[in-house]
């Protein structure tokens, strides 16, 4: 073989796929071509472990206009000319090695990916993991991470109206940090990512080219690694307000007739942007490096097709339109250079001035290598879910208030308000749920309607179950939709594993997915974008298989939209959905890790009771019997309970409950399929008729309050004292 | 929305400014055209005649990415020695958040917008307390009264030195401090580090205001809080 395993190692492709490039050349790859195809065919822009998997996600719905694969990302029609993009991406790797920067160039490289469709972002969230607190690496990631996307999503003037965050040790050298973007266009201006049309012009607009981020794609993202001092330069570094710039100018490019295509420069830089839009089109491309502007000087053609610079588009423009399509980006102060042109012969020919340093098949550019696996469960899994639960003593009553409070600090409970008050969240005038409730709710000026939008994914169950974790995501995702009164429309995922080409990630992968697709099916919501990031792994050991499902949904009437906090005094509060709460529901909870430090048990949930849960509580909210609707969630009916009552300062009196099985099950459990809500007493009558309509069960919790928070027999507190220790629970661990 | 709006009957024509990097723009415009009913257009800032405008508003944003220093580089913009013709003219400018910024930079209003003490981003609620009515922006303030209308700022701690300090406390030119929902103007009230408390002063003329919370997302209760619309309403009758 021509090519040492050093030169291999470092475009990440394995001798196997080598011998397949040579094969379908028909010759050696010149540098600059293996360079393309070890990005093309990175785990990050090829999917070659994952494609046979993700194709079991549904992705037709009669509000589907264009489906992902495509384009960029699937079409969501809301009515009113009007559709809807998301998408949710992973940075992972970067932000684990420059935190500020990779976090910060995480929200720029989504932004690119809804704009450069002719969508205007109008949202964006996060979901984040990291090590636990009490480590001083992790506070400075998390700290670096948060001020990243604050650094870059404020600057854009995009609100950031929340998502989640998580703390377990298996996200120690690993964090996790998915951004996700959610766009609004008028149909009419939807932008293709395709080069088509022989003759037209690839124009390169914003940013130049620099050595950054080289082998971002084949490097850092889909492989493990060791030293990341030597990876430091694979690191973006982000301008927000060239960012800013290249939105407005592509938006108003996507409103002239001038163009037959766009698309952002994310992983692997112009290779994969250029390849990938010319796919998606009818030829091939012909690209001059010479005509790219260069931050650096004696750069190799090499290093310009596979850098990953930041803000930057590359513009298809209509032959003869090349110059308007210029004028247009002077005027935003942007500078853009024609650097090649579209051509019908499927190749993509990459030129030094006269010589051709780069010529292969479009087709087999874009078409990597699909990896299947048969794998077995494996048994360390079967361990963990053979957890017995009378091993674990149960609670006893006047332990609960300890317990509840310890619950309320911990970090994956406790409000995340020094957080996200560091986000601008208004600006647009269309935020009307801010962060902080199960999902945020931005209004469509103009119009009565609302979307909804919500971040989910609970790595700890997809542990110990991977398949049943992946039906939760869903489904959890969609029960916090339906607590606003959105009803859910499309998803878009981003997954989270380890190393693939282990037995039990693999496994993991597999199973996720496959209890994904079926939430999916079965709750109608098809998925309409996502990126998989594999290789998240801290010294050898994977992280929790982690799904991050960020989920739109519709409520028809702003007017109509519900939050979790109590709002009257006198309301009675309800536990609508699954109230035989098995002892087996403190499995894989909250609870379980904090008070007795076993992550183990297997988590439950009947999706058949989610389905009617989510159309009751849907119809009273539309009918307006409920005052507000909280998804149980992590800790249990208590903590619902709690947060419910700090989100407005009204307190809480229960009624004297008749519990039957383990104490710690009822207050703490994790079971599924639960809603805690709040009904005027002469709204009562047609909320039961509604439930027993849906064969949901309706049982009475208390009332609505007063300035405690009491559950009789067990809890009497101050809301004060409750309200300070959930928020302050984050900042403490934050100030050692 | 106020009725007392449609009462009076002014309709105004608003001039919006439009640096690379401004982002409130299209809240102001919105705000302005559809809540308030005014008339208001954009202006880029490459625009130099604003003789068609009532009262010019500097919008919030990352005007120049904020590079070197917020408003640093965009005071020196075209439409900005415009600008200063207009507010010697007497007309009314207001200056909202990066717009604040800009202003005091440009010298059309005295003191620094410093980065915030605690040195984060803040993003929040503020309720603001009006302590001089007799302006053009808050005829329709009752003195002492708070208004409740929300920050988005990263350098919103306002300084000054004791001098100037101690001129615009003597002529009433402080025109909102931070305060608590009671109106009571107290350290943990403010969110930034200001000097006592400042959150939005006027300048000799008193026809040139410089604010950091932002008006234009409070106009609808959808959004949180109609109050914004008091400053709205007040330049409106200012007219």
């Amino acid at each position: 073989m021509p090519v040492c395993k050093e030169k291999l190692d470092e475009v990440a492709l394995s001798e196997e796929e080598y011998q397949l490039v040579v094969e379908r050349l028909g010759r050696e790859p010149t540098d600059v071509e293996l360079g393309m195809f070890g990005s093309l065919w990175s785990e990050h822009c090829g999917y070659k472990h994952s494609k046979a998997l993700l194709k079991q996600f549904p992705s037709k719905s009669k509000r589907v206009l264009i489906k992902p694969g495509e384009e960029n990302a699937g079409v969501i029609d809301i009515g009113d000319g009007l559709v809807v993009i998301m998408k949710v991406e992973s940075h992972n790797h970067p932000s684990a090695i420059e935190p500020y920067q990779g976090a910060a160039t995480g929200v720029g490289g989504i932004v690119r990916d809804i704009f450069t469709m002719g969508a205007r972002p109008i949202a964006l969230m996060n979901s984040l993991r990291f090590g636990p607190l009490s480590d001083s690496r992790n506070r400075y990631l998390f700290g670096g991470v948060v001020g990243g996307i604050a650094g870059y999503g404020n600057c854009l003037g995009i609100p950031d109206i929340g998502g989640e965050i998580y703390f377990a040790d298996c996200y120690s050298g690993n964090p996790l940090v998915n951004a996700l973007c959610l766009g609004i266009a008028e149909a009419k201006y939807l932008v293709r990512a395709r080069a088509s049309g022989e003759g037209n012009l690839l124009i390169l607009v914003g940013a130049d080219t620099g050595r950054d981020g080289l082998h971002g794609a084949s490097g850092l993202a889909s492989r493990t690694f060791k030293d990341e001092r030597e990876l430091r330069s694979t690191v973006q570094v982000g301008n927000p307000f060239l960012e800013k710039l290249l939105i407005e100018a592509c938006l108003e490019l996507a409103k002239t007739d001038w163009i037959a295509g766009m698309q952002d420069l994310g992983a692997a830089g112009l290779t994969s942007s250029a390849v990938e839009s010319a796919s998606r089109g009818d030829g091939g491309i012909e690209i001059d490096v010479l005509k790219i502007p260069r931050r650096e000087k004696a750069m190799t053609p090499y290093e310009v097709m596979l850098s990953e610079s930041q803000e930057r588009m590359l513009v298809v423009a209509k032959k003869g339109y090349e110059n308007k399509v210029k004028a247009l980006f002077d005027r935003w102060e942007l500078r853009s250079d024609i650097i090649g042109f579209v051509t019908g012969d499927g190749m993509a020919r990459i030129k030094e001035g006269k010589k051709i340093v780069a010529e292969a098949p479009v087709n087999v550019l874009s078409s990597p290598p699909v990896y299947r696996k048969r794998v077995q469960k494996p048994e360390w899994i079967n361990k963990l879910q053979s957890f017995d639960i009378t091993s674990i003593p149960d609670l006893s009553s006047r332990k609960v208030k300890g317990v509840l409070l310890r619950l309320l600090a911990s970090p994956n409970i406790t409000s995340k308000r020094c957080v996200y008050r560091q986000y601008d969240h208004q600006v647009g005038d269309n935020t009307v749920v801010l962060p902080g409730s199960d999902a945020a709710v931005l209004r469509i000026k103009g119009k009565r309607k609302a979307i909804s939008l919500t971040t989910d994914g609970n790595g700890r169950y997809c542990y110990v179950n991977p398949y049943l974790g992946g039906v939760i995501a869903i489904s959890e995702a969609a029960r916090n939709l339906v607590c606003s009164g959105a009803q859910p429309l499309a998803i878009t995922d981003c997954l989270n594993f380890g190393n693939p080409e282990r037995d039990d990630v693999y496994y993991q992968l597999k199973e996720c997915i496959g209890g994904m697709a079926r939430t999916c099916r079965a709750l109608k919501i098809p998925v309409i974008s996502g990126n998989v990031s594999l290789y998240n792994e801290t010294e050898g050991e994977a992280i929790y298989p982690t799904p991050v499902v960020g989920m739109v949904g519709l409520i028809d009437d702003v007017a109509q939209h519900c939050t979790s906090g109590f709002k009257n005094e006198g309301d009675l509060v309800f536990l609508l959905g699954d109230n035989a709460v098995p002892d087996s529901s403190i499995g894989a909870s909250e609870y379980l890790d904090l008070i007795h430090g076993a992550i183990k048990g297997n988590p439950h949930i009947d999706l058949e009771m989610e389905k009617r849960l989510h159309r009751c509580c849907l119809e009273a909210i539309k009918r307006g019997l409920l005052n507000s609707a909280h998804d149980c969630s992590e800790g249990g009916l208590a903590i619902a309970l709690a947060e419910s009552c700090t989100a407005t300062g009204l307190g809480f009196t229960s009624s004297e409950w008749d519990i039957e099985g383990r104490l710690d099950a009822y207050l703490f459990g994790e079971a599924q399929s639960r809603i805690v809500v709040s009904v005027a007493p002469k709204s009562l009558w047609k909320l039961r008729k509604l439930a027993d309509h849906y064969r949901i069960s309706a049982v009475k919790l208390g009332v609505v309050g007063g300035k405690r928070f009491i559950l009789k027999g067990y809890v009497d507190l101050p809301l004060k004292e409750i309200d300070e220790v959930w928020r302050g629970g984050l900042e403490k661990l934050l100030q050692r | 929305m106020p009725p007392s709006l449609f009462i009076n009957g002014n309709i105004m024509k608003f001039g919006i400014i439009v640096f690379p990097g401004t982002w409130s723009d299209k809240d102001c415009y919105y705000s302005l055209n559809d809540i308030l009913k005014q008339k208001a257009d954009y202006i880029w800032h490459k625009q130099t005649d604003l003789s068609k405008y009532d009262c010019v508003i500097l919008p919030g944003g990352f005007s120049y990415g904020d590079y070197l220093r917020p408003g640093a580089i965009a005071r020196f913009s075209p439409v900005m020695s415009a600008l200063e013709g207009f507010a010697a003219k007497g007309k009314p400018v207001l200056g909202i958040c990066n717009g604040f910024q800009i202003l005091c930079e440009s010298g059309l209003l005295p003191g620094v917008l410093l980065r915030n003490s605690h040195l984060e981003y803040r993003c929040q609620w503020t309720y603001l307390k009006v302590d001089n009515n007799s302006t053009a922006f808050t005829s329709k303030c009752q003195n002492g009264n708070t208004l409740k209308i929300p920050i988005s700022h990263y350098e919103g701690r306002y300084y000054a030195d004791d001098a100037t300090l101690e001129e615009l406390e003597s002529k009433q030119r402080v025109i909102f401090r931070y305060a608590t929902i009671g109106g009571r103007v107290t350290e943990s009230a403010n969110p930034n580090g200001s000097l006592h408390n400042i959150a939005g002063i006027i300048n000799k003329t008193g026809n040139v205001l410089g604010m950091m919370p932002h008006p234009e997302r409070s106009c609808e209760a959808l959004l949180g809080s109609t109050d914004g619309n008091v400053i709205w309403e007040s330049i409106i009758a200012s007219l």
